[in-house]
Formats: C-alpha cells, structure tokens, sequence
C-alpha cells in the first residue's frame, strides 16, 4: 500500500486520474476503521490532509461554500447561524474526537445511509461540487448524489472539492434517534427546513432507507396547506394535524429496513414523530421570527 | 514509509512503517510510548486519545503518514517530569481509576477540557468526555476527578 500525499489540489486530481485504486482519506473515522479491521486493503491512501484548499468555507450570493474537507467541529463553531441544520447535525456526529477530525466531504464520500450530514444537506437544497484532472469541475445536487448504499455519482478520477449550500433563509431543524446521545449512529434520522422566501418546505431522511433522501411529497403536501390556508402570511399556529399528516408523508417516503441498530417499523414510526416535531418547532421559530 | 513527527517534544524518526498503519500503532509498537491504549480501533472508546497539532483526536484513527511533521502529545507527555499534571493527580486522589485502561484517554480529554474551558459545568464535562469510554467506575469519580482539577486550577 502506497501512501500519497499532495499538497495542492491540482496535484491531488492529477494523483486521483493516476491511482483509481487509491482511497482518498480525510479525518479517518470511516476509512482507519476498515483498515485497521482488515475490511479494507486499498492499492493506495490518498491524503487529503494536506490540501489547504479543501478545509476552506467562503459565501457568494447567499451559498455558502463549505470545503469537503472542513471539519464538523468548525462548523459547529463558524457556521450555527447560516447552516443551522447541518450544524445541529454536525453536533450530533460521534464525540469531540470524531468531531474534530471528521468531514462533510467524508460523509458524501462513503455515502452511507446513516451519515448525519445528509439529511440537512437534501432539507437545504444542497449542490456537491465535484472535480476531476480530465474534466474539471461539475455540480450534482446532493439528491442525485446517492445512488445506492455507500454508493455515490463520483467518477472513479474524481475527487469532492465542496458543498454548496444557501445560506438559511428561514428556520431549519435536526432529529436522530439512538440508542444514547453520543457516539451513536442513527437509526433514523430527518431534517426540514423551511424557506419562506419562496415559501417552499425542504426534508431529509437519513438511515431508513438504501440511501438518505427526500420526502417530496411530505414537502409539496405541507408547502401546498400553508400556500391554501394563508399561513406563509398570517404565520399562525400550524395545526397540529397538519404537523401530524406531515409526519405521515415523510414516514411514507422512507424504505426502512430491520437491522441490529432498529427495526423497520420503529423507523417508521420514530421518523413520522420526528418529521411532526421538527416541523412544529421550526414552524414555531419562524413565527417567533415574525 | 519514514515518518517523522515531533512527540512530548522530542523529534522521532521511524522507519519501514506500513501506508496503512495508525498513529496509535506507531506510538506503542516503534516508538515505545504505551500510554495510549488500543481497544475498540474505531474510534468509539477514546482510549487511544492524544493531540495532533493540539486538537484530542482518536490516534487509531490518524494514519500514520498523516502525523509527518506534525506535533504529537501523549500522556506520557503530560506530567512535568516525576511531577503528575494536576488533572493526573485528580484522577488518583478520587479514585477515578479502577482497570486504568481508559484512564490515558480520559486524562488527555480531561486536559484539554480544562485548558479551554477553566470552570466547566457538569453537563460541558459530560460532553467533553462523552468519546471516552469507562466500563468500571460508573464515571462518578472521573467526574469527580475534572471538578477537582478545575477547583485546583481556579486558586492556582
């Protein structure tokens, strides 16, 4: 096994289109773990580390662009107020030590469907810019990204440069259920956003089914009653049946399945509370906003 | 692959270490420093907690090639010579240690807790150790042990 360290990111591409049997490696909190278990016995690692480029986060026109390799515990710290839901994600994943060295970047790149990152990601709208030495840059929204269990839309000579994610324009919110409240892996998980300028509800739902997704017709359903019932102006209560048929929808958008973590109709049932109570604090937030 | 790093201050330089070795594994097994403890080698347990570059990661989960030129500290390298740190000193007057083998993860995060955040409350302890695990002392006295080195480092 090689280990190869760039130290620019046109060297990390250009190391990528050479070595596709290279792993590339940020924090190492999915990548060491199958090494050090012998699940996992790559040609090469491809450092990351050193990429100045990639632990960089910068706004342009309201999106924030957040380098694939910035870690959590920075975006817990610099990013709460224009990315609250992935930070309250980012809150959520491991413990300090997994915090600090674990990526966003990481998350996408082993894409599984338990990765707290997601589910903020889909709410908020998110684009994962994608780079190759051949082909330069492309976008993929992060819908389109997950193609399977820790299966995703790189290119085999491609690398994750960023997230691009619009900066909050209204409240957004994060549940995980687990066993306790650290270092756990979700055994599901959801995040909404609500964005009232174009009075529009984003959702994310993580581990409960192959990959993390959207529940579209939670979000067209609930945008639609709030657009009917004149709520996007008038900001009054949501009702509660409305939260509770929300809940439904995102429940039924999922494809859980039993596993050691949780059984399939737990997930259900823990993602449709969750969806309720997400969506009826987020929309308590925007009326306290008002 | 060489690896050079700087660890407790001191310049090492080891040889023939294997790409997909962890820096926990270089520390115990070539550069004979054991305080780290290998347990769980996925970054649940915290046992292997040390500072790269003076941020607590898990070393089991830091590639070795990561750490090049990079500065390492170790429990060994908390104590002021034969002098225990206060925290260290802490843990023993309270009884925090019963098997001892989650106690080098734990004082290391005690540490930098306290070096960040001089008077804790209990639920910021409970965060800042929330990565490392105890299976024997029910963590009571470990609590314990931080509120008393907080207590130290106030009047000190």
């Amino acid at each position: 096994m090689d280990f190869l360290q760039p130290s620019s990111w046109q060297e990390a591409l250009d190391i990528r289109a050479e070595r596709p049997d290279a792993v590339p490696i940020a924090g190492g909190t999915d990548v060491m773990v199958d090494i050090n278990f012998d699940r996992r016995r790559p040609g090469a690692l491809l450092d990351l580390g050193r990429v100045a480029e990639l632990r960089e986060w910068g706004t342009e026109a309201g999106v924030v662009r957040l380098g694939a390799g910035v870690p959590y515990t920075r975006i817990v710290e610099d990013l709460a107020d224009r990315l609250p839901g992935l930070a309250m994600a980012s809150r959520t994943v491991g413990s300090p030590q997994i915090r600090i060295r674990g990526t966003v970047g990481g998350n996408l790149g082993s894409a599984s469907p338990a990765g707290d990152a997601h589910p903020p990601l889909l709410a908020a709208g998110a684009v994962v810019e994608v780079a190759s030495a051949a082909r330069g840059a492309r976008q993929i929204p992060a819908a389109e990204f997950y193609t399977g269990v820790k299966r995703n839309a790189l290119e085999a000579d491609e690398l994750i440069a960023a997230v691009l994610i619009p900066s909050a324009a209204g409240p957004q919110q994060f549940c995980k259920i687990g066993t306790r409240n650290a270092m756990v892996i979700a055994v599901s998980a959801f995040a909404c956003a609500l964005h009232p300028d174009r009075r529009a509800v984003g959702t994310g739902i993580g581990s409960a089914a192959p990959t993390p997704r959207r529940a579209v017709d939670a979000e067209d359903f609930l945008a639609g009653e709030l657009e009917g019932s004149g709520l996007w102006e008038s900001r009054g209560e949501l009702p509660e049946t409305l939260a509770r048929a929300f809940g439904e929808r995102v429940a039924a958008a999922a494809s859980p399945i039993d596993d050691v973590r949780g059984s399939a109709a737990y997930r259900l049932h823990s993602l449709s509370v969750m969806a309720r109570r997400a969506v009826t604090w987020a929309w308590n937030d925007l009326r306290k906003a008002a | 692959m060489r690896i050079t790093t700087r660890v407790n201050g001191t310049e090492q330089e080891v040889d023939d270490v294997w790409a997909g070795e962890s820096l926990l594994y270089v520390l115990r097994e070539r550069m004979g420093l054991p305080g780290s403890k290998n347990a769980c080698e996925q970054g649940e347990c915290g046992s292997c907690t040390v500072y790269l570059d003076g941020e607590p990661v898990c070393s089991c989960l830091v590639a070795a090639g990561q750490a090049i030129g990079r500065e390492v500290t170790t429990v060994e390298g908390l104590a002021d010579g034969e002098r225990l740190h206060p925290v260290q000193e802490a843990f023993v007057e309270c009884g925090a240690v019963q098997c001892g083998f989650c106690t080098p993860g734990l004082v290391v995060a005690a540490h930098d807790l306290l070096a960040r955040v001089p008077s804790p409350s209990d639920p910021e302890i409970r965060e800042a150790l929330a990565g490392n695990l105890c299976r024997c002392t029910g963590y009571e006295k470990i609590l314990d042990a931080v509120r008393l080195a907080a207590e130290r480092q106030a009047q000190a």
